[in-house]
């Protein structure tokens, strides 16, 4: 099969998310479409899947054009949507959610789990998925939730696969058998759209590469013929820095010093796990680690957020265990959160407020009772020029702003006041490329102001490019301690499943 | 996605909630027509259409007359909206803090039991006794709704439950105190206070030019319209009010901040508890003279729909209270000169949230068009 997608131009009030894009995908290969946010990837998808009506421009099957009307039809075209988040019950086995919709019945209409086993089976054995089609999943990780999506639509006749953001939710080892799962596809025949703003990952798994920008495909390259730096220039349409750029460190004295800290969820199980590290003054430390070993509560316990069961937390020699998150705020630590939209903003107020979020309380903008909201905008009118985010007005909603914008304000409204200690959780997740390389940038310039970073990120490249020492976490302790000029990103990789890299003496 | 939708959205314009709410009251008006018409099964059975029709004309005029239609008429829609507006803004501000407060009559109640035993043991003079009177009020209801907060912060337990059994027990303990010696009127038998003193009552609003005659609204409109204000300044203005919308928004994002959640939470409770309680106390001064274990009737109910239709704005809460005060004094006109039973008022009330609640049923009704299609949600923040 041959799926064109020819001239489709879309539009909403205001903006034009596709102007006349093409693109096609046969079986056999993997199209991977590549664009930061905002660009139109998902508005495309969107009119693939029959969720939008293109204003002007077709859909080709085999050459034959094709309007779809809903995702139905899309379905019975033979094209296959695996979202980003996935459309599962989790209360259901893997076989009962495959077959939603499509259920194989037996006499009277009954349900005829056993087929829909079978069926699950089949299809898992055929494309070397392992899945248990008795499993609940609410049960299952990430990495096998997104298997039973893939069934869902193999089960559907699905000749195209389109792939939403897959690796999002992934681990680096689901990663790698995520890809091996793409291949078996493409060896089956299927054709695959993979649509991601990772640039590593598109140049490994895809055939051919598409670039979006601002709705229009600016670009079209195979791994062979492109590297990271030209993709990144391609989708930014500027050349981009993608390794950060710092002299080494002139660590001075310690500012944060975490000794034997140890943290218990609600559940009673330890999640930080009798921890003890110093950040010193001038250094970046990262701490690398798979998500959920126990990163999300170490930085909640630092940064005030959560209590410690035992051990202490000293800044610059002061006690600050038991401190509030304002005082710790007021002491001079920063704190870039790790999820921007649950904890980081609050998106229906606008940009202004959002900037003077954590010190609307300083006598700079408040006397105590009554806000200076003029103070406010002048600050903030200041910051959105300093830090590069771009708005018209500072007083436009935080929701309103792209993923790397809003970003930007925290990072803005975080590091643009004297700190001592900056915590950054996960600072460039769902972030573009250009706005990754800014907050990178602005990082590197925190720490050679002097202050102490302090970096938890669960994308290694990140915490490589970023750390002076990398510290890697592991179910909840510090496994390794690691120079990132001396280490190579496998080794550590083998650190953060919980392994030891040969040669290593235990 | 069905076809209507998409046709929709691809014709999608900017328009204000203000149109969708006006055209909402405009729907229910027109269901309520037809709900007029239906009901008079007698004319329809005769077969007297044109007569059914009449009698909708004369109804509706007189939801217009009753309300706007003379200086009379004006002063009990007035008096009618007090009572609304502040316990709108009651609801509003706990909407605003992400409390939905259903204890605006319980509170009520409390701050009511405050004000009359204040205006009671006191003989004037007004200029003191009043302020004093509601200041007990404002007292009563924040005490009242610190119960929720603080079961809220301490314990979890949902307000929406938690004001629900409160409305219960103020209920039954008003009725408790009004059969004591305290309260209980000497030659009454039945569970009604003594009366406030003639000093404590509020003034005619217009008393002052010599209007109380003719236009006999007393004058706890400006109070109203003072709380209205200050809910303007506070959501607006104020440092308390900032922390109050961020943490109503999003609570971990607050916490964050360094706000301190569990504070907010029994703050806000506790102010919205006082802004009830202060609409307790003007019904007291300013329309019974005494109190009833139901003198507050419905009102902290409606209060919620006046919110959620005002979208919990300073001005929209303003003036969905003043709607509703005017269809409630038409209503009564309404019922006096057709055979249509008040009731239809509640009917009215109920389609307008309704529609409110379904902008998209609005939308679609009416075929306007929207750049943002609002979810009806109260929560939103500054300046929503």
């Amino acid at each position: 099969m041959r799926l064109d997608l020819v001239d489709i131009t879309k539009s909403f009030p205001g903006v034009l998310a596709n102007d006349r894009v093409s693109l096609n995908v046969s079986s056999g290969e993997v199209l991977a479409l590549i664009g930061e946010n905002g660009a139109g990837k998902s508005t495309l998808m969107n009119v693939l899947y029959g969720m939008y009506r293109p204003d002007s421009g077709e859909i080709r099957i085999d050459g034959q054009p094709t309007t779809f009307q809903s995702a139905a039809d899309a379905i019975a075209a033979g094209i296959g949507m695996v979202h980003q988040h996935f459309m599962l019950v989790p209360v259901f086995s893997v076989a009962e959610n495959v077959v939603l919709g499509v259920e194989p019945t037996g006499a009277l209409g009954s349900l005829d789990i056993a087929k829909a086993r079978q069926m699950v089976k089949e299809v898992s054995d055929k494309y070397h998925l392992d899945l248990d089609p008795d499993a609940l999943i609410e049960n299952l990780p990430v990495g096998i939730q997104q298997r039973v999506e893939i069934v869902k639509v193999l089960l559907r006749d699905a000749k195209v696969v389109v792939f939403d953001e897959p690796t999002a939710v992934l681990t680096p080892s689901e990663i790698l058998e995520f890809f091996e799962i793409v291949k078996s596809l493409v060896d089956a025949g299927k054709g695959v759209v993979f649509i991601t703003h990772k640039l590593k990952e598109a140049l490994h798994i895809a055939d051919r590469i598409a670039v979006l920008r601002r709705g229009t495909v600016v670009g079209e390259t195979t791994p062979t013929q492109a590297d990271e730096n030209k993709i990144a220039e391609m989708m930014v349409g500027r050349p981009v820095q993608l390794v950060v750029s710092k002299n080494s460190a002139q660590p001075g004295e310690e500012v944060l010093s975490v000794s034997d800290l140890t943290v218990l969820d609600p559940d009673g199980r330890t999640v930080v796990d009798d921890i003890s590290f110093a950040v010193r003054r001038g250094e970046i430390v990262g701490i690398a680690g798979v998500q959920g070993n126990g990163q999300t509560e170490l930085v909640e316990t630092l940064t005030g957020l959560r209590a410690a069961n035992n051990g202490s937390v000293r800044l610059g020699g002061d006690d600050i265990t038991v401190a509030s998150p304002r005082l710790r705020h007021e002491m001079g630590m920063a704190h870039i959160p790790e999820d921007r939209q649950r904890q980081g903003l609050v998106v229906g107020m606008s940009i202004a407020q959002n900037l003077v979020l954590t010190r609307y309380h300083s006598p700079e903008f408040s006397n105590g009772v009554s806000m200076d909201w003029g103070k406010v905008h002048d600050v903030s009118e200041e910051l959105v020029k300093n830090y590069d985010v771009r708005t018209n007005d500072v007083d436009n909603l935080a929701s309103t702003l792209s993923g790397g914008n809003q970003q930007k304000v925290i990072v803005a409204r975080e590091l643009s006041r004297d700190l001592r200690l900056a915590v950054a959780s996960q600072p460039t997740r769902g972030v573009d490329v250009g706005s990754i390389e800014y907050i990178h940038s602005q990082i590197v310039k925190e720490r050679d102001a002097g202050t102490a970073v302090l970096i938890v990120s669960t994308e290694l490249d990140e915490v490589m490019a970023l750390s002076d020492r990398i510290l890697v976490m592991y179910r909840g302790k510090i496994v390794a301690e690691v120079d990132p000029k001396k280490t190579s990103a496998m080794d550590i990789g083998l650190y953060m499943a919980g392994s030891k890299p040969q040669g290593v003496a235990s | 996605m069905p076809r209507w939708f998409d046709a929709l959205g691809s014709r999608l314009n900017r328009m204000s909630s203000l149109v969708i709410t006006l055209l909402a009251v405009v729907s229910a008006l027109v269901v309520g027509a037809v709900i007029i018409i239906l009901s008079d099964v007698e004319r329809l059975g005769n077969g007297e259409i044109g007569a059914a029709f009449s009698e909708l004309a004369t109804a509706y005029s007189a939801l217009v007359r009753g309300s706007v239609g003379s200086l009379r008429a004006l002063s009990e829609t007035v008096n009618n909206s007090t009572p609304f507006i502040i316990a709108g803004v009651s609801v509003a501000l706990a909407f605003k803090t992400g409390l939905f407060n259903i204890g605006a009559t319980g509170q009520m109640l409390a701050g009511g039991l405050a004000t009359t035993w204040v205006g009671f043991v006191m003989d004037g003079p007004a200029i003191v006794q009043i302020p004093l009177a509601l200041l007990a009020g404002l007292v009563g209801g924040a005490l009242f709704g610190a119960i929720p907060g603080v079961l809220k912060a301490r314990t979890g337990a949902h307000e929406v439950i938690t004001t629900i059994m409160l409305n219960y027990i103020a209920s039954f303990t008003i009725l408790w105190a009004l059969d004591t010696q305290l309260f209980q009127r000497p030659d009454r038998s039945d569970p009604i206070s003594k009366f406030v003193s003639d000093e404590a009552m509020l003034p005619k609003v217009f008393g002052f030019i010599g209007l109380g005659e003719k236009f006999p609204a007393h004058s706890g409109i400006i109070v109203a319209l003072l709380v209205v204000a200050a809910y303007w300044w506070f959501l607006e203005r104020s440092k308390m009010g900032f922390e109050f919308q961020a943490f109503g928004q999003n609570a971990d994002a607050a916490e964050y901040a360094g706000m301190r959640a569990k504070r907010l939470t029994v703050v806000g409770m506790v102010v919205a508890g006082g802004i009830a309680g202060v609409a307790g106390g003007i019904e007291i001064l300013g329309r019974y003279g005494y109190a009833t274990q139901t003198f507050a009737g419905t009102i902290g109910f409606d209060a919620i729909a006046v919110a959620l239709l005002g979208r919990s704005t300073p001005l929209g809460t303003m003036f969905s209270a003043i709607l509703f005060g005017a269809l409630q004094s038409g209503g009564r006109e309404m019922q006096v000169e057709t055979d249509i039973n008040i009731d239809l008022i509640v009917v009215l009330r109920a389609l307008i949230v309704m529609f409110i609640a379904a902008p998209l049923l609005v939308k679609a009704i009416w075929r306007v068009k929207s750049a943002q299609v609002s979810t009806g949600q109260t929560f939103k923040g500054w300046g929503s």
